[in-house]
């Protein structure tokens, strides 16, 4: 019975820990080339599940799938433009303000447009059945769930590393000016990396409105963590962030089983810890810390 | 020189003027005493985080929970240990001014963005806490059964408990006290110090000065001031709420320092004062306040990002 109780929480800790992953790792793309923290990637999660919810009665949930995370991208895209670019080069703080006060406006304006009630989407019957009835807590739909943020992260890092786009943001990262002085077009790099980082977000939205069901305020939640996430396994380092994300999954899985009260402090404490013996986080390099 | 000297000894007099008459001058105009009690402890809180965010020039933005540590410390120290109101603000200004140096130990080194959220993470640790603790904390609901005492000068009684006009100038003693003391901290060689550091970090390195020290330190100082302010609310309200730790009421403050105008004393004072009463209004006449305050959020980021006092000054140029 306990290695049961043991295993369930440890899967809901990976599951949970997939979503911080794609949460983690689309701000921690934008963090790393622009220098942005962009609190309002909770709201853009909101975003992507609700557009699922509105599309799915038309074109099924496998066509909400599909559509939902680019659409939610075209609107990331669209903020980018307006909103943001004025902001890159000046101070850090504004853009911060400026996507936390978005965050409130997407926060409120889902709550008018939908309704503060929490909103069901409706997931295909075969994925909602357990897979044994020893592991009843492995429902289809938990396992396809890790499976497609396994895909994402994997075609993430394949984009990184293989294509031009990627090599140019990696380049980015490392050295802006260098690259700009290269002549490539830092301002649409810019655009693009932010486009694949809200994606991302609209991508986990669509996933965690078929586990979860929908709320207006259910990207806050999500927020932190991510953060810890980031911090954890070192800021500038992507790789990092991926465990870092699984890592606090895990753990506050775990904790749930001994001590439930503390499953959510317990992120914190491994945050302390790692910054107090590394303090650049597990996979930070040098430099990217200052 | 002269004039200039002159003129801001006017402004001076003039901001003080309108602080001690306005129990007088708010009513008439649609306002009430605690709303103005409300803004100069909140505009304490926001020049306590400009201390650090526009002397230093680093960004915090995690100082509600130092604020709102500042306001368990006190409403803990009333409900439990004494019914004293001078004991419960020191003990509110002790335990915000004490987290703040421990956890300041773990993040100087950081800079920037990174310094931002490492703040953040760890504010809301104390979030967590007080959120979790509810045997002590009171949870969700926050900590109740407290009240501010009439403080008792042996002659005579202050009785800031019933009288919201005994209240407010009590707060303005307290205002003005932890005000004095942080443009005197500012004036004296740390403060330059501090200025050298947020206008130039390398080259006051170079200089021989130990910047994560000096760092450190005025962090140290701005979760003191803080947590001040954050006991001096607690005595407004007779209530602490954890909400007050979360780090969206540091983007509060954040914003009350912005809007006001960071690279002066005063200015957050009147983001504050702007800020306060827009969102007392706001809130009575709209469900949908929070887009408003939003809405507010990004307009001042894209069209007044030096603040009120900024665009005035400029303006004036």
């Amino acid at each position: 019975m306990m290695t049961q109780l043991l295993l369930f929480n440890v899967t809901n800790g990976l599951i949970i820990g997939a979503f911080y992953v794609l949460m983690a790792l689309g701000l921690s793309l934008i963090l790393n080339l622009s220098n942005v923290i962009n609190f309002a990637h909770g709201g853009f999660l909101v975003i992507g599940g609700y557009i699922a919810y509105t599309i799915t009665p038309y074109i099924g949930f496998w066509g909400a799938l599909l559509l939902a995370p680019p659409l939610t991208a075209i609107i990331g895209l669209a903020v980018e433009r307006v909103l943001i670019r004025p902001l890159y080069g000046r101070d850090p703080l504004y853009s911060l303000l400026l996507t936390f006060g978005l965050a409130f406006m997407i926060e409120d304006g889902t709550r008018f447009i939908w309704g503060p009630q929490g909103k069901p989407v409706t997931i295909p019957a075969f994925l909602a059945q357990p897979l044994s009835n020893d592991l009843f807590f492995i429902t289809g739909y938990r396992l396809f769930m890790v499976v497609v943020v396994m895909i994402a992260v994997a075609l993430l890092f394949l984009l990184l590393r293989y294509t031009r786009l990627g090599v140019r943001i990696r380049a980015g990262t490392l050295d802006l000016e260098t690259v700009a002085a290269l002549g490539i077009n830092v301002g649409m790099l810019r655009s693009l990396n932010f486009a694949v980082g809200i994606f991302l977000a609209g991508l986990s939205g669509v996933l965690a409105a078929g586990q979860l069901g929908l709320e207006p305020t259910m990207g806050t939640g999500l927020l932190m963590p991510s953060f810890i996430a980031i911090i954890v396994g070192g800021i500038g380092s992507l790789p990092g962030t991926l465990v870092g994300g699984l890592l606090i999954g895990v753990a506050s899985g775990v904790t749930a089983v001994f001590f439930p009260a503390a499953s959510e402090a317990v992120i914190y404490v491994m945050m302390a810890v790692i910054l107090l013996t590394r303090p650049r986080g597990l996979f930070g390099e040098e430099g990217m810390m200052s | 020189m002269k004039a200039e000297h002159t003129r801001k000894l006017i402004v001076l007099a003039a901001i003080w003027v309108a602080l001690l008459l306005a129990p007088y001058w708010m009513a008439p105009l649609g306002g009430y005493t605690a709303l103005a009690t409300r803004v100069l402890v909140l505009g304490l809180a926001a020049m306590s985080l400009n201390f650090l965010l526009g002397f230093t020039g680093v960004l915090s933005f995690g100082h509600a929970a130092y604020f709102g540590l500042g306001a368990y410390g006190a409403g803990l120290t009333l409900k439990f240990l004494a019914l004293s109101t001078p004991l419960a603000l020191v003990a509110g200004m002790l335990l915000g001014g004490l987290c703040g140096a421990i956890l300041g130990l773990l993040i100087v080194r950081r800079r920037g963005v990174y310094f931002a959220m490492v703040t953040i993470a760890f504010g809301q640790v104390f979030y967590y806490i007080a959120f979790q603790w509810s045997s002590l904390t009171g949870g969700d609901d926050g900590l109740r059964g407290f009240s501010r005492q009439p403080i008792d000068f042996g002659a005579f009684k202050l009785d800031i408990l019933s009288s919201a006009n005994s209240f407010y100038y009590f707060v303005l003693f307290c205002f003005a006290l932890a005000v004095g003391v942080m443009g005197f901290i500012l004036r004296s060689p740390f403060g330059r110090t501090m200025i050298a550091i947020r206008e130039n970090e390398r080259r006051s390195r170079f200089l021989g000065i130990p910047v994560e020290r000096h760092i450190w330190i005025a962090f140290t100082l701005s979760c003191f001031f803080m947590g001040f302010a954050g006991a001096l609310y607690a005595l407004v309200n007779n209530f602490a709420d954890p909400r007050g730790l979360h780090y969206s009421q540091s983007g509060d403050f954040v914003m009350m320092a912005v809007m006001g105008g960071m690279r002066s004393f005063w200015g957050p004072l009147l983001g504050a004062t702007v800020f306060v009463v827009l969102q007392d209004y706001l809130s009575s006449v709209t469900v949908n306040w929070m887009s408003f305050v939003g809405l507010l959020f990004v307009l001042v980021v894209l069209f007044f990002p030096r603040g009120l006092l900024g665009f005035f000054q400029r303006s004036k140029a």
